[in-house]
């Protein structure tokens, strides 16, 4: 059949002439994937052979071998940025995982006004992660925003300083980071929730079981495949967060913001030190690695799972 | 009308969510009004508050008046600097991606499995680990600190994104489809022409979007590669915030905000429904 199919593309036309008459549909399906495919697997090896070279200003050859990781590591930076992305990334996924199925479920209640609502959760989304940085650093702001406000109101012993004060400042971000992406897994938690077999809810309620019941035993359960993606590309996000930070800390009060990816702008783009820079990206990859290879896993069980059901 | 409709229960549901929006609404709209309201104003109350007299002259300041630096043309540079960058990379990077899907889901040939599954790692390989190679290729051809650069940049790694959109759009065209017309001497072109294309305004609204509102809201690029007057307006905030921190203008600032938040929250309002899909495909794979 195939071969039949072939043989009717090309009616008996000289093979090479073929080839040069389709060389511009060659050109145009190859040089595309051949960038997009050549940069990425180039520009992390790449990456990876800088971080063992002893490069500062410029990239230089050399070996030295994990030297550049351990500096890093050893450096407070780090450990902060570390620490702070441990807390800032399950604080942050946790409660957007939460906000975002409490809406979904709310919204799922047959209310009016369901575009509307969707529109107004998910629009953070649409924005600039500067423009929400620079504003939620206007409204945290104690001298500005909302504790200046409560404050003048008459409630003068009101204080909410938490963006100048260092051991609550990465609140701040997961706040903020909060309010900007749980949309997104309301978004994804609406759709799983409208997918729910209705058999199986009426099953449920000819059982006699009530709302609350219902959500623990039949709906939420069927939930958890969508609760693995909302996860790990909240978590995604949370690894190289950037932007934000930029904008409503830039890594301070002093450093008690910082985080890897600023880590990492600092040590290539600031300090220029180009190889130790390079071991940071590669240990955010590693740590990337981390979440999105027992994920690639878990899905290959699933599909595999589905396909002998 | 029923009477299900007002029981507690359900009021409290309509409570809970009117709230919710409303904290959701409350920083779009308090940057609104601090738009409209002089920097006195502001400085003798508190970011959030009613305009007393409405400061309208705070939008000119900030489209062409207050200094960023040493310039002081305002904002406009740097949003005609992101859109120079938006425009075209958004255009090269959906029309290429659209082909490259059209090319490994409908046409096999040697290695389209192998070459399609790297460029969809580029979901994911954080942009830190591409910092210094495109620093280094920039500078050596001659595009560091220029929007070319950036269109470049941008089209490349937005083709893993474009691919996949259409790939995964593409994978459902009935191969028969296909079939039929290669036995009608159709060709490559013609396919995609006459067959492929006419089908995939969705898809490509989509991806359109999708593109749009990553390259207009992108950061680290713009600030990495591009200074002074060549940077998109993003990077530009930033460097504004800095330089108004002693002098504080939060009236001006505000109008600047909303302005580089404008495009993509326009692109969102009028297609909001494809903006959605291009999240949760992208969420999918």
């Amino acid at each position: 059949m195939t071969d039949a199919v072939a043989a009717a593309a090309r009616p008996g036309r000289p093979a090479t002439s073929g080839v040069i008459r389709r060389l511009p549909e060659y050109l145009i399906i190859w040089v595309p994937l051949l960038l997009s495919a050549g940069h990425l697997v180039s520009f992390a090896l790449w990456t990876i052979w800088i971080s063992f070279t002893p490069s500062t200003l410029v990239p230089v050859s050399g070996w030295v071998g994990l030297r550049n990781y351990t500096a890093v590591m050893a450096t407070r930076n780090w450990k902060i940025a570390f620490d702070n992305l441990l807390l800032f990334g399950s604080a942050f996924v946790l409660l957007s995982l939460l906000t975002g199925l409490a809406l979904a479920i709310l919204i799922d209640q047959r209310i009016r006004g369901e575009n509307v609502l969707r529109s107004i959760f998910l629009y953070p989304l649409a924005v600039s992660f500067v423009v929400t940085g620079t504003v939620w650093s206007w409204l945290l702001n104690p001298g500005i925003g909302i504790q200046k406000l409560v404050n003048d109101l008459g409630w003068t012993s009101f204080r909410f300083d938490w963006l100048v004060n260092g051991d609550m400042a990465i609140w701040t971000i997961v706040i903020a980071a909060v309010w900007q992406s749980s949309g997104f897994a309301m978004a994804l938690f609406l759709a799983g929730l409208r997918s729910v077999d209705a058999d199986l809810v009426k099953a449920a309620q000819i059982d006699g079981a009530g709302p609350i019941r219902m959500y623990r035993r039949v709906i939420l359960p069927t939930l958890w495949p969508i609760t693995v993606t909302v996860v790990v590309i909240q978590l995604q996000f949370a690894i190289s967060t950037f932007d934000l930070v930029r904008a409503l800390t830039n890594g301070g009060p002093g450093i008690a913001t910082q985080l890897p990816a600023l880590v990492v702008y600092d040590l290539m783009f600031q300090r220029g030190v180009l190889g130790r820079g390079a071991a940071a990206a590669v240990m955010m990859l590693l740590i990337l690695l981390a979440v999105l290879l027992p994920y690639a896993a878990w899905r290959y069980l699933q599909r595999r799972r589905a396909t002998h059901a | 009308m029923r009477e299900q409709t007002f029981a507690p229960g359900r009021m409290l549901i309509y409570l809970v969510v009117t709230l919710v929006a409303a904290a959701w609404l409350a920083p779009l709209v308090v940057v609104a009004l601090n738009s409209l309201r002089t920097n006195q104003e502001i400085a003798q109350t508190s970011m959030i508050g009613w305009p007393d007299q409405w400061a309208w002259r705070n939008y000119l300041d900030a489209w062409s008046g207050f200094c960023v630096a040493e310039t002081c043309a305002g904002i406009r540079p740097y949003m005609l600097n992101s859109a120079l960058v938006t425009i075209p990379a958004t255009i090269l990077s959906t029309l290429l991606g659209a082909v490259a899907g059209y090319a490994v889901s409908l046409w096999r040939f040697p290695g389209d499995r192998w070459i399609y599954g790297i460029v969809t790692l580029g979901i994911f390989l954080p942009q830190q680990m591409r910092l210094l190679p495109w620093t280094i290729v920039l500078r050596d051809i001659g595009l560091i600190n220029t929007l070319t650069g950036l269109v470049m940049i941008h089209t490349i790694q937005g083709l893993s994104f474009t691919t996949l959109f259409c790939r995964n759009y593409y994978i459902a065209i009935p191969p028969e489809l296909i079939r039929a017309a290669r036995i009608d001497g159709a060709g490559f072109y013609r396919i995609f022409w006459r067959i492929v294309l006419p089908l995939s305004p969705p898809i490509l609204i989509v991806t359109v979007i999708w593109q749009f509102t990553h390259i207009w809201n992108e950061f680290l690029y713009g600030v990495t590669f591009t200074t002074g007057q060549q940077q998109p307006v993003t990077a530009a905030l930033i460097a504004l915030a800095t330089a108004v921190a002693d002098i504080p203008q939060q009236g001006v600032q505000s109008a600047a905000v909303i302005i580089a938040a404008l495009p993509t929250l326009l692109v969102y309002l009028l297609g909001g429904r494809y903006f959605v899909r291009g999240l949760t495909a992208g969420a999918v794979k």
